[in-house]
């Protein structure tokens, strides 16, 4: 069986630009700041839009689908008590170009294939609410 | 000298030298790197007090214990240099941005010889306690830190190290070009092959396809022979203008044309093309520079920190086709020795030893002045290597380099 992560979850620190990112999923949501003029989504998350430099940035939900970009599963210990599991690169349905590194789950790495389907879950680790991904339509 | 004339042609590398090199050697940093320094200058035909800058990668306070050796300061003092440019600093074209540096302080007249070093002790900082993912020693008093930065976007889920970001690289070429383990491999046995005629080498074990095969994985497709082995080195050269050359004790190493674009996101995991990322800037920028084609050059030294970046290198260099490398590299001869790009000659950093750049430059010049020994390269006709390609770094992080023998 392979975790759906580390044996422990280091973690972002809160700050003023990065807060709503990682407490976003504290009511099963994702969301990205988008510019209000032009539609980008900008992650991570900048003053101004970095395509037309406006700076009417808000964060905006999105719908938490997303594509497998690239993905492996860590075996060496790195932090202590973890069995293996899969990291995930997988870009966003709204925007090709936003990206998340994460974590996948509900899938055994044999089932795992570059260019699926995937949907966000949440992890809540303290104050923090961690976007996970499993296969559209749940566990395999 | 035409006024388009690239500005790093004024420069040559006209001394290098190296420590001791091995696992925990136990010894300083700047003792090593003082080792390194003395004898790149004596290799030059110079005395410290010919010295006038000096520069290092990645300077001051970067990174984990044993990374990024001693600061410009101490060197300078140490050695009681007089500057008229010292530089050191670990942003720009990867490691070889203090070489660059240098090369473009003496094409602007700064100065006239720059010493130039890398030193790690990683070896002998991690001890017995094994290598540490990037972030991941975690601790310190006070409770478990957070993380700010990029970091923050990848610590969270385990992905701790630059192994668990590169193989993402390695996976996503499995699905477009269909990279298999089999040819990935030929980059650490061919890097062992050489290593076993370089007797600086770390690694000198003879190592097979069955064995690469059989090696633990760290990150998949990545096992533990596709990771470079933390060492204890310095590496060091003088970079003098080219003007010095004719009148330095062995062959100058000309510095041709450098590559230093990042066009892409600066990002491990933003960039455009997750296949290439920065080494297809780098290498393009260098290419807009010379007359120079991939064709001419006579031996290749790519950063292989993992073995995927020297596939993302002989790629991006222009080797060989857009996903071609693994087909290329296949079954082994285009990269050996007597193949038509022989490539990292020395054992690379997989075998040699994670010198983090400098110890593929330094391979370069060996090459170049003939002096290569058991491993010197003699290019049909019999001819020693006149043009030699570097390059430093992986994912947003890449630098290159042509050298020449003679100015050209």
């Amino acid at each position: 069986m392979t975790a759906d992560g580390p044996a422990f979850r280091l973690l972002p620190r809160l700050e003023p630009d990065n807060e709503f990112f990682w407490t976003s999923g504290a009511d099963g949501r994702l969301r990205f700041l988008r510019c209000a003029d032009c539609g980008h989504y900008c992650h991570p998350p900048y003053p101004r839009c970095p395509v037309c430099l406006s700076a009417h940035m808000a964060p905006e939900p999105v719908s938490g689908r997303a594509t497998l970009v690239a993905h492996t599963v860590n075996v060496h210990g790195w932090i202590p008590g973890s069995e293996p599991y899969i990291i995930g690169l997988v870009a966003i349905a709204e925007q090709e170009s936003v990206r998340l590194t994460t974590n996948l789950v509900g899938v055994e790495p044999g089932d795992v294939r570059t260019g699926m389907e995937l949907e966000v879950v949440f992890e809540q680790a303290d104050d923090v609410w961690l976007p996970l991904f499993r296969p559209v339509g749940g566990a395999s | 000298m035409s006024p388009e004339e690239p500005l790093e042609r004024r420069a040559a590398i006209t001394g290098i030298g190296q420590s001791a090199i091995g696992r925990r050697l136990g010894r300083s940093e700047l003792d090593l790197t003082i080792d390194a320094c003395l004898a790149a200058v004596a290799d030059a035909g110079l005395t410290r007090d010919d010295i006038d800058g000096l520069a290092t990668y990645p300077g001051m306070g970067v990174g984990t214990p044993g990374f990024a050796g001693p600061t410009t300061p101490e060197v300078q003092d140490a050695l009681r240099l007089s500057l008229d440019w010292h530089d050191g600093g670990g942003e720009g074209p990867g490691q070889m941005r203090a070489l660059i540096a240098a090369c473009l302080a003496v094409g602007a007249g700064l100065a006239r010889h720059v010493l130039v070093y890398r030193t790690v002790t990683e070896s002998t900082a991690q001890g017995d306690g094994g290598r540490q993912g990037i972030g991941g020693a975690g601790g310190g008093s006070g409770g478990v830190p957070r993380f700010s930065g990029f970091l923050q976007w990848t610590l969270p889920f385990g992905a701790v190290s630059a192994v668990n970001w590169l193989a993402q690289v390695a996976d996503r070429r499995v699905h477009e070009f269909g990279l298999t383990r089999e040819q990935l491999g030929q980059i650490a046995i061919n890097g062992r092959r050489n290593a076993a005629r370089n007797p600086a080498a770390v690694y000198r074990d003879p190592m097979d396809l069955d064995d690469y095969l059989a090696a633990r994985m760290i990150s998949t497709p990545l096992c533990l022979f596709d990771c470079d082995a933390p060492a204890d080195g310095s590496t060091a050269f003088v970079v003098s203008h080219r003007d010095y050359a004719a009148d330095a004790p062995r062959p100058a190493c000309h510095v041709h044309a450098v590559g230093t674009a990042l066009r892409g996101r600066p990002s491990w995991d933003q960039f455009d093309d997750m296949t290439t990322m920065a080494a297809r800037d780098a290498a393009a920028s260098m290419w807009e520079r010379t007359e120079l084609t991939p064709a001419d050059v006579d031996v290749a030294q790519l950063y292989d920190g993992f073995s995927i970046l020297a596939m993302v290198w002989l790629e991006a260099l222009g080797f060989c086709g857009r996903g071609e490398s693994g087909p290329y590299v296949a079954d082994g001869s285009a990269i050996a020795l007597d193949g038509v790009l022989p490539l990292n000659t020395a054992g690379g950093q997989l075998s040699g030893g994670r010198l983090h750049g400098f110890g593929l430059i330094h391979e370069a010049c060996v090459q170049l002045r003939g002096e290569g020994g058991d491993r010197q390269v003699v290019r049909p006709g019999g001819r020693t290597p006149e043009v030699a390609a570097v390059a430093n770094g992986g994912g947003p992080i890449a630098g290159s380099l042509l050298l020449t023998r003679g100015a050209g």
